[in-house]
């Protein structure tokens, strides 16, 4: 089926999301829309998916014009979504999952013995590996979203579109589902992919479209390089490398001993840890999402009451404290989710940038806020950090993901520091913002501090990093330099250690030559 | 009528969230609308009406005006039995209902100040009743038990002090149960009321404890020995609780608006994990606000005491006034002011309520209907929203920004600005109060109704 849009233009009040906006997307083809956060891709996607009626222009499916009122006739013209929030309902099996909204009835009555033979079909013929009995919320990230695949693919969709899909993947789970989409082009389904992820296009898109401004820029070439692709998002050159002196090691260290964080069970997902941070330099610590750097990270601010070991900072042991005196103890944090962890969504942009200095001198004034002082450093830190809002009094739900990692960002390097533990800093963040964002810590860095970097991003590990260290299964599989090579890190993230990873790697590209 | 669709099953937490997030507005609609409906019950509930309406076919003139007749009846005589008598002949007898008022919307005021700094922090205090009852017991027992024995200056604070601490106790031990043992709030608070009910059904009981020596009625000794002082003389009722019940007011705006303990609170209430990544001690915020929720509640019990009722109490004391201390909370959005107006209010409710029953015959429980149908009406913001035309204050603050982003996107175009990456953002941004959770739900929600 070949879907085309014509000219379509979707405004909100004076806002144009969408401006005369032209995309045909061929059976068999990947089709890459690429742009920041707030393009005007996902409202674009929307429109086609009927959530959203287009003010101008018209969506023709194999040359005949369509209407669709909701996703109900998008759906049943062969349109399929995968959301980047899953659609999914947790405690259902994952046949019900699919047979929701879509239920076959055998004399009136719920035939979900049909699904689940549909569901064994469809898995075995693109390859997925699920199980129609087991439950939703058990399933891991990757998997829940190939339920999200099968469900679209159940009800015949031959078009399928993907919303940042990789958003929440790991590596591995994003290179399992590159593999899906070559398997569903094969089989002669056009997708739609949305992303802003340079690398993930380049590897699987047949065509390229930016847009930027809710306008199309131009088609990209899968060869491109990624600082072209960059700049056509962005509109203008953007710097992928931060540029970076080699580090000066100071004397001041976070020196972390036997750290064991036990879970809920009892069992340690944090196991025996050791690792040393100096001043200035900035240690990475990579690996697939649920190794135990989630656990690592908190330790880091006193949130893992039960954790044992050591966490000294610059000489004084921390190990036991509460995470009101890790922070007075100069530590700043950035959770890895800033929703839940780091901001109040109904507080002000001014009442977050303080919210953690509710005990300090300027900020409280004979007991009660200093509001004066509060809205002079709000309007400051909102000026230095190029947070984009309407003001300081604006509530920061309203706040894009990457402004609003901004504004963690500034409240937690307004502080004397003595430490900086940024977990996941630019995940769901535009090039843009990254590219500040990385700078920052960088600078943070050159100012003589510790810096503990969490992602599981290899590039943002390859750019930041002085040394990486590589968790598996809670326990540390190394501590190498930055130059070690992507190959050696994704083996290590395995468990490898360093050096059998190194001669497998070396062993491949003498093969390969 | 068609009411915009709704997340499925909103929690308790995101409907406390809207309501206390609403402005002044839905709560006047959903007094309206409590009115009429109650205008409705009095019609039915009137003899002259229900007569006229047995030859309606007749003549159905009858009826509407015997239905004009009682609801102007009904309500000239609740506001002549709460704010101004007009048919008094003398002064003070015109604003006694007023005096009546305020005196009612004392010990209202302060409970309905408990709940809402509750509300506040996130949590629903139901325990209202129990720590005004633990409030009135202490104030009681030191009041009786000073009686001739202290000068008012030193009974009156010492009581007063001594009925707050009891409630705090009270709210603080729920607030203890929840940080310490995650018992919901919601169960421990009404269990412990039923603790203190019992307790001081047993202390009335008791010869040698709270009862009245020479009788074995469960009744005390009475407290007017440390009453509170008359505010404007001994013709009416209102006494210094009022201005106390002012003062605290005034403290919980100071506290909620102004103070770090109330930022707090607050921040706890919105996202209790940011608040603790924040270094904000959640455990301790939660008795504590427990406790402070707890001390105004039992202020309510002292008012009670010192104020109201002086010539001994039963356990009838708290009156009712710690469940419709929620009612003023959610009528009074949470925030100190709005509990001030619900309070005063429903204080005229209460004053206002008996005339109607004297004067018209019309049952007093009318009046409680009016207050259940406001919770009702409040507890349902689109429907109020529906009714009056109001918009939903998301969608209007969505479009607040998108105009200001399309003003911004609009004057970066001749300054080169645009090059600005992330600017203008795209509506999809705005729609970000809805949490993607709700969202997907919605969406869900969607497909399913499409198919």
């Amino acid at each position: 089926m070949r879907l085309e849009l014509r000219n379509i233009t979707k405004r909100f009040g004076a806002l144009v999301a969408n401006d005369h906006i032209n995309l045909t997307v061929n059976p068999g083809e990947i089709h890459c829309l690429l742009g920041e956060n707030g393009a005007g891709k996902s409202t674009l996607m929307n429109v086609l998916y009927g959530l959203y009626q287009p003010d101008e222009g018209e969506i023709l499916l194999d040359g005949k014009v369509v209407h669709f009122r909701g996703p109900g006739d998008a759906m049943a013209a062969g349109i399929g979504m995968v959301h980047q929030h899953f659609m999914l309902v947790p405690p259902f099996s994952v046949a019900e999952n699919v047979a929701l909204g879509n239920e076959k009835t055998k004399a009136g009555i719920f035939d979900i013995r049909w699904t689940r033979k549909r569901v064994k079909e469809l898995s075995k013929q693109f390859g997925f590996h699920l199980d129609p009995n087991a439950n939703v919320e058990d399933l891991p990230v990757g998997v829940q979203q190939q339920v999200e695949i099968v469900k679209a693919l159940a009800r015949n969709a031959d078009i399928i579109i993907f919303d940042e899909p990789t958003a929440v993947l790991t590596p591995q789970e994003t290179n399992e589902l590159m593999a899906i989409m070559r398997k569903l082009k094969a089989e002669g389904k056009g997708i739609v992919f949305i992303t802003h992820k340079l690398r993930e296009v380049r590897e699987v898109a047949d065509r390229i479209t930016v847009i930027r401004h809710g306008k199309i820029v131009g088609q990209a070439s899968p060869t491109a390089t990624d600082s072209e692709l960059a700049a056509a998002m962005v509109g203008r050159a953007v710097q992928l490398q931060v540029e970076k002196q080699p580090a000066n090691h100071k004397d001041n260290a976070l020196v972390v001993k036997d750290l064991i964080i036990p879970n809920s069970l009892g069992q340690a997902v944090v196991d025996k840890v050791s690792f040393t941070v100096q001043g200035g330099e900035v240690l990475a610590i990579a690996g697939v999402q649920g190794n135990g750097q989630t656990e690592l990270a908190e330790a880091l601010l006193g949130l893992q009451p039960k954790a044992t070991g050591s966490i000294k900072l610059d000489g004084r042991e921390l190990i036991g404290r509460s995470p009101r005196q890790f922070l007075d103890a100069g530590v700043g944090f950035v959770p890895e989710d800033r929703n839940a962890d780091g901001l109040i969504g109904n507080f002000t942009i001014a009442e977050n940038l303080m919210l953690n200095r509710g005990n300090e001198k300027p900020f409280v004034k004979r007991g009660g806020l200093h509001l004066g002082y509060r809205d002079d450093f709000a309007a400051a830190k909102v000026k230095e950090f190029d947070v984009r809002t309407q003001g300081i009094r604006n509530k920061v739900a309203n706040l894009s993901g990457g402004n609003a990692q901004k504004l963690i960002i500034a409240r937690e390097l307004s502080k004397p520091l003595r430490l900086f533990v940024a977990a996941q800093p630019t995940r769901g963040v535009d090039v843009g913002s990254i590219e500040f964002i990385h700078k920052r810590i960088v600078e943070t860095r050159d100012a003589g501090i510790p810096v503990v970097v969490i992602s599981t991003e290899l590039d943002e590990v390859a750019a930041l990093a002085d040394r990486v260290m590589v968790m598996y299964r809670g326990g540390v599989v190394g501590i190498v330099p930055a130059d070690t090579p992507r190959e050696v890190l994704g083996l290590m993230m395995a468990g490898i250690s360093p050096e059998k990873a190194a001669d497998a790697v070396g062993q491949m590209m003498g093969a390969q030559r | 009528m068609k009411v915009e669709s709704r997340t499925p099953d909103p929690t308790w937490r995101d409907t406390l969230a809207e309501i206390t997030s609403s402005g002044s507005a839905l709560g006047i609609g959903a007094l309206i609308l409590a009115l009429l409906a109650g205008s409705l019950m009095i019609a039915f509930t009137n003899a002259g009406v229900r007569t006229a309406a047995s030859y309606f076919f007749a003549r159905p003139g009858d009826t509407f005006a015997a239905l004009g007749r009682a609801m102007v009846g009904a309500y000239s005589q609740l506001l002549r039995g709460s704010i101004f008598n007009w048919q008094a002949t003398t002064f003070t007898g015109q604003i006694t209902p007023l005096m009546n008022t305020l005196a009612n919307a004392a010990p209202l005021i302060v409970a309905g100040l408990g709940v809402a700094l509750a509300f506040k922090a996130g949590l629903f205090n139901i325990g209202g009743r129990g720590q005004m009852i633990m409030g009135a017991i202490a104030s009681g027992w030191l009041a009786i038990a000073l009686t001739n024995r202290a000068p008012l200056w030193v009974s009156l604070p010492l009581c007063v002090i001594a009925g707050a601490a009891a409630g705090a106790l009270w709210g603080a031990l729920a607030g203890w149960l929840k940080a310490a043992m995650g018992a919901h709030e919601v169960i421990s608070t009404i269990m412990l009321n039923f603790v203190a009910f019992y307790l001081l059904q047993f202390l009335l009981g008791t010869r040698g404890l709270l009862q009245r020596p020479g009788t074995s009625n469960p009744i005390t000794l009475p407290t007017a020995g440390s009453a509170f002082p008359h505010l404007f003389g001994s013709t009416f009722p209102v006494r210094w609780s009022l201005i106390l019940a002012f003062a605290m007011v005034a403290y919980c705006w100071w506290l909620l608006n102004r103070s770090v303990l109330g930022f707090h609170f607050r921040a706890v209430g919105e996202n209790a994990r940011a608040a603790r990544v924040a270094g904000i001690n959640v455990a301790r915020n939660t008795i504590g606000v427990m406790a402070l929720s707890g001390a105004l509640c039992g202020l309510a019990g002292v008012f009670q005491v010192l104020g109201v009722i002086l010539t001994g109490f039963t356990d009838g004391i708290d009156a009712g006034i710690g469940f419709d201390a929620i009612t003023v909370a959610l009528l009074g959005a949470a925030s100190p002011i709005g509990v001030l107006l619900a309070g005063l209010l429903f204080g005229a409710f209460k004053a206002g309520g008996g005339n109607m029953q004297a004067g018209e015959g019309i049952p007093i429980e009318i009046v409680t209907v009016i207050q259940s149908l406001i919770v009702l009406f409040i507890a349902a913001p689109p429907l109020v929203r529906k009714v009056f035309h109001f918009p939903d204050p998301r969608k209007v603050a969505n479009a607040r920004l998108e105009r200001q982003a399309a003003g911004l996107s609009a004057s970066q175009g001749g300054t080169g600005l645009d090059l600005m990456p992330g600017v203008p953002q795209p509506p999809e941004v705005f729609l970000a109060p809805v949490s993607p959770l709700q969202e997907g739900a919605s969406h869900i929600i969607d497909q399913i109704g499409d198919n």
